[in-house]
């Protein structure tokens, strides 16, 4: 087989098939990596011995039990360097954790390693998963593998380059405003951002905890939905995590959508919208038409004060979890003669521009005298968006519309921050309101791809899964792949 | 209740209106959101902490269910509205001994509101107000070359303290005087230990007190300019602590001066109140829901279980005893200091000690030997229990008063069987009629100079000739007996 660009699903068969083994799936993701990473940069550490001991791991699994080990023994994966693995530098793309190395492993990773899954490394992101573009990882910008010059989108840019450019088939990002959905049709990969607390957030880095989630990349929903259940389910040490079981999307995979009722929110098709992202998007809602689906416009009114709502909330967690970034127990140290003044060089230093801009922007909305006005309005109107959503699934079964307004930008070309946070416009009101969403691929503008999203009620995951598959299976959009992936 | 002007004078033209926040040090197996112990003071320092006690990035926190519970038994303890709906806070400001830049607490919806405490205070009736009962996380501690942080050269942090469950107990502005601050402390801290969720350790820090002080004249009803007072760490210092604010902001009312909305520090070597802070440099603690932690909803069935587990408050215990075994008020309340002792005196009555008996001696000899040996009763060699068998002994007039009181310090010390060292050592009181008539008359025969000053209505001479007898019979002999013979030889 062709390792390069295969996916999970076709590895899985190989290897029980015999025609491979978890030492040549790593070889071929390590020759990949090493020979498109330099233009890439989405790896921030290569965790060598682990992938080897996971490798034979996953070899002894298969060998014992091929039927019983799961869809994820012995596949090459990647993971966003917020996720703690235990040993391992792990720097949420800062200079203050340059050196961090956590002596605990997240628990999604945990359920990874003992389903025998191959962690080749970690992988860059902007700092504290704050941006839209990965412009802002301490350790350098990562290259859209559709066009080295762009942006792979943010804040999981390097986990999206990582399957977009065929290193691995699945790898593991964070969405708190869209970081997973955005980066996933930037680079034409499937990208999904589970229910609020269907994965447990137990090790991951806090940027915003009531809106982080885990999820993962692949190159097909199929993929996607593996990987999603394999970290999914009940955590005691997330108080946040839902203990109800976990739907399963696999088997809704094959559901189709003949009766579904697909809505359209008008706020997300309106003005602001790249007109190649406007028409793949409503090519995609005929397909999904032709394939039986009821077809509705719906009005979701207060997206638009989505944005602002995210840009108070998100901050204001921020300011907060990156508090215990002071320098006494780990991490970067500034040494001053004085406590000030060495928390106060010891942050300056240690953080970078974005990270400083909304760790101010949180701790003014939580000031006295501004937190009514800030704060308090903001979870008013994150209440409000959850019950336009709410009342909006009384009438279908799930959402359709554009992930990102526009496709990849070339580096450097947004500076204006405000204009960076419209990046997130569409993929924001999901996180405020909990949901499950997807982005996969459904053509390019400008010869770049464009991602289609489909959002579903709260704990619904599985029929997030099952509206993207029927659409991927009528189209031929998952196999388009970044020119570079085959190029030798 | 009625106003008390003790710091004032009676005669003062000011009141003092003093509020108490109070921080309890739970005694909960584990902390507060990991499972390290919350027993941490025996740990080498920095041995008692994990990556959630630490503030280690991207560790959560899991609610400790018995810190939970045992705030709500606090709260019914102190007759406490529980409302259904609970949250948690984070409270954010930066210090080294506070490992995650936040402390985890409860702002705006505590897990209860609007309870009291009812007291004696210089003979009188008190009840104070309970504004809240909050849950909230310890913070580490910190060892400073220097007396303070801010000019040590170098300073220590030691974590092990960090996340142990703390509970606030904040009173109504209700207090009038430091004898009502100090009685409130006292019936405070009585109960929490009663009802098992704190040991009481004002001077280890593990029972804290500030005060909030302020004066205004009498007739006023708006509130003065309030100080906070810190670092009290014992009934005296508080006392002190807040007469001497009171007086400080007499004076300086007094003399034409404005009182500035402060922190102040007591310092016990200079038997003063120091500024600390100022209300310009007060923390803006930024206080916001903790996403980390859902609502906490209690249940009305979790609420009344706690209630109907409480045990007997100190209060209605001690007004139960005087009433069913006869005790004067203070006796009672002196019994049911600790749960331990009235918990001992009950026990003992049970084993069929007379009311009377166990309470003079658990109140007289048992209360001196335990401050001698530093030993509570329950501790002790003897235990309850053979305290009981002694004080048969002595009820049932195998042995007599001086024996029991001899045997009682030795068993208190060493333990031993009573009953077996009373057959051992022949220390059966002697209430032999003719052999004790026999010791009667010799005494009588060598005391002829007592007998004629009994005979002529000295009645204090009796005692002497007792004294010879009990000598004579090896201090064995049974008082009583001994007194009423030779009453009878006398008079014969
Ligand atoms: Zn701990």
């Amino acid at each position: 087989m062709s390792c390069a660009g295969a996916t999970a699903a076709e590895m899985a068969a190989s290897l029980r098939a015999g025609q491979t083994t978890p030492r040549q799936l790593l070889d071929h993701a390590r020759a990949q990596l090493s020979r498109l990473d330099g233009r890439l940069n989405a790896f921030l550490a290569h965790t060598d011995d682990l992938a080897d001991r996971q490798c034979e791991r996953a070899a002894g699994m298969l060998a014992d039990d091929p039927a019983g080990a799961g869809p994820l023994c012995g596949i090459p994966i990647a993971l966003k360097d917020v996720l703690c693995l235990a040993g391992y530098p792990t720097t949420a793309g800062s200079r203050i954790l340059e050196d961090f190395r956590p002596p605990y492993t997240a628990t999604a990773v945990q359920r990874l390693l003992d389903a025998g899954a191959v962690p080749v490394g970690k992988t860059n992101c902007d700092e504290f998963a704050m941006g839209s573009s990965t412009e802002n990882s301490a350790f350098g910008a990562v290259g859209n593998p559709w066009d080295v010059e762009r942006v792979p989108g943010g804040s999981s840019g390097g986990s999206a380059a990582a399957v977009a450019s065929g290193m691995v088939p699945i790898s593991y990002g964070t969405d708190t405003g869209g970081s997973i959905r955005q980066p996933a049709a930037l680079t034409g990969v499937v990208g999904f951002k589970p229910t609020y607390g269907r994965v447990s957030r137990y090790g991951l880095i806090a940027f915003a905890s009531s809106l982080d989630q885990i999820g993962p990349f692949a190159q097909t929903v199929e993929d996607a939905a593996v990987a999603y259940v394999a970290v999914a389910g009940h955590d005691p040490r997330d108080s946040t995590s839902v203990p109800d079981p976990v739907d399963d999307p696999v088997s809704a995979l094959q559901l189709g959508v003949d009766g579904i009722r697909l809505g359209i929110p008008r706020e997300y098709m309106g003005a602001g919208l790249e007109p190649g992202v406007r028409d793949r998007v409503s090519e995609a809602i005929a397909v999904l038409e032709g394939l039986g689906a009821s077809i509705e416009e719906v009005s979701l009114p207060s997206t638009d004060l989505g944005l602002s709502t995210y840009y108070i909330i998100a901050p204001a967690e921020c300011s907060s979890n990156l508090a215990r970034y002071d320098g006494v127990r780990f991490g970067r140290r500034v040494e001053r003669p004085s406590l000030t003044e060495t928390l106060l060089r010891t942050r300056g230093e240690g953080f970078g521009p974005e990270v400083e801009r909304r760790v101010m922007l949180g701790t003014y909305a939580l000031s006295s005298g501004y937190y009514d006005a800030y704060y308090r309005r903001a979870q008013k109107v994150r209440t409000l968006i959850a019950r336009e959503f709410d009342s909006v699934f009384e009438r279908v079964d799930a959402l359709v519309c554009p992930t990102s307004p526009k496709v990849a930008f070339t580096m450097g070309t947004i500076q204006d921050p405000l204009e960076m946070y419209l990046n997130d416009a569409l993929t924001i009101p999901v996180n405020l309101a909990g949901l499950p969403g997807i982005s996969l691929p459904c053509g390019l503008s400008r010869e770049l791809p464009v991602g289609l999203q489909v959002i579903a009620p709260r704990l619904r995951d599985a029929r997030v899964f099952q509206v993207a598959r029927a659409y991927e299976q009528a189209t031929q959009w998952h196999a388009l792949r970044a020119p570079m992936v085959a190029s030798a | 209740m009625t106003t008390q002007t003790v710091g004032l004078g009676v005669d003062s033209a000011y009141e003092a209106v003093i509020g108490l926040e109070v921080h309890a040090q739970l005694l909960t197996r584990s902390k507060m959101f990991c499972s390290c112990s919350a027993a941490y003071t025996n740990a080498p320092a920095n041995g008692n902490c994990c990556p959630v006690c630490l503030g280690m990035p991207g560790v959560l926190p899991v609610m400790n269910r018995q810190a939970v519970e045992m705030t709500v038994r606090t709260a019914l303890a102190l007759d406490c509205e529980i409302p259904a709906f609970t949250k948690f806070d984070r409270k954010n400001y930066f210090y080294p001994d506070l490992p995650k830049g936040y402390q985890i607490s409860q702002y705006d919806l505590p897990m209860s509101l609007r309870g009291h405490l009812d007291f004696t205070v210089n003979e009188e009736r008190a009840r104070c107000g309970i504004t809240r009962v909050h849950l909230e996380e310890d913070t580490g501690t910190m060892h400073h070359a220097g007396d303070v942080l801010q000019e040590a050269t170098s300073s220590l942090v030691d974590l092990n303290r960090s996340g142990v469950p703390l509970m606030e107990i904040v009173s109504e502005p209700d207090l009038r005087s430091a004898d009502a601050a100090r009685e409130y402390l006292v019936r405070l801290r009585q109960l929490l230990m009663y009802i098992g969720v704190n040991d009481g350790n004002l001077e280890q820090g593990s029972l804290r007190c500030d005060a909030n002080v302020s004066v205004r004249k009498f007739g006023v009803s708006e509130l003065g300019t309030k100080v906070e007072v810190k670092n009290m760490n014992s009934f005296r210092a508080v006392h002190r602590a807040i007469d001497f604010e009171i007086a400080r902001q007499v004076a300086v009312l007094e003399q034409g001066g404005a009182l500035l909305q402060e922190t102040r520090g007591w310092v016990e070597t200079r038997a003063a109140t120091v500024s600390q802070r100022s209300k310009e440099m007060a923390h803006d603690y930024r206080y916001f829901p903790e996403p980390d932690l859902p609502p906490l909803q209690l249940g009305r069935e979790l609420v009344e279980r706690i209630r109907s587990e409480l045990p007997e408050l100190p209060e209605a215990r001690a007004a139960r005893l005087a009433e069913q075994y006869g005790l004067s008020t203070y006796d009672a309340a002196l019994l049911t200091a600790s749960r331990e002792d009235a918990d001992a005196y009950e026990e003992l009555v049970d084993a069929g000690v007379s009311a009377k008996v166990a309470a003079n001696w658990q109140m007289g000899d048992v209360a001196a030997l335990a401050n001698q040996h530093h030993r509570s009763l329950v501790d002790s060699g003897v235990g309850v229990v053979g305290l009981a068998t002694l004080l048969r002994l002595l009820e049932d007039g195998t042995i007599n008063g001086p024996t029991a009181k001899e045997l009682l310090a030795e068993l208190y010390e060493h333990g031993g069987d009573a009953a077996l060292l009373v057959r051992e050592r022949g220390l059966g009181q002697v209430s032999d009629r003719a052999a004790l008539t026999v010791i009667v008359d010799e005494v009588i025969a060598a005391n002829a100079q007592a007998c004629e000053d009994f005979r002529g209505g000295k009645a204090q001479a009796l005692g002497r000739l007792v004294g010879q007898v009990m000598k004579a019979a090896g201090g064995r002999a049974e008082p009583a007996l001994v007194n009423s013979l030779l009453r009878e030889r006398l008079s014969a």
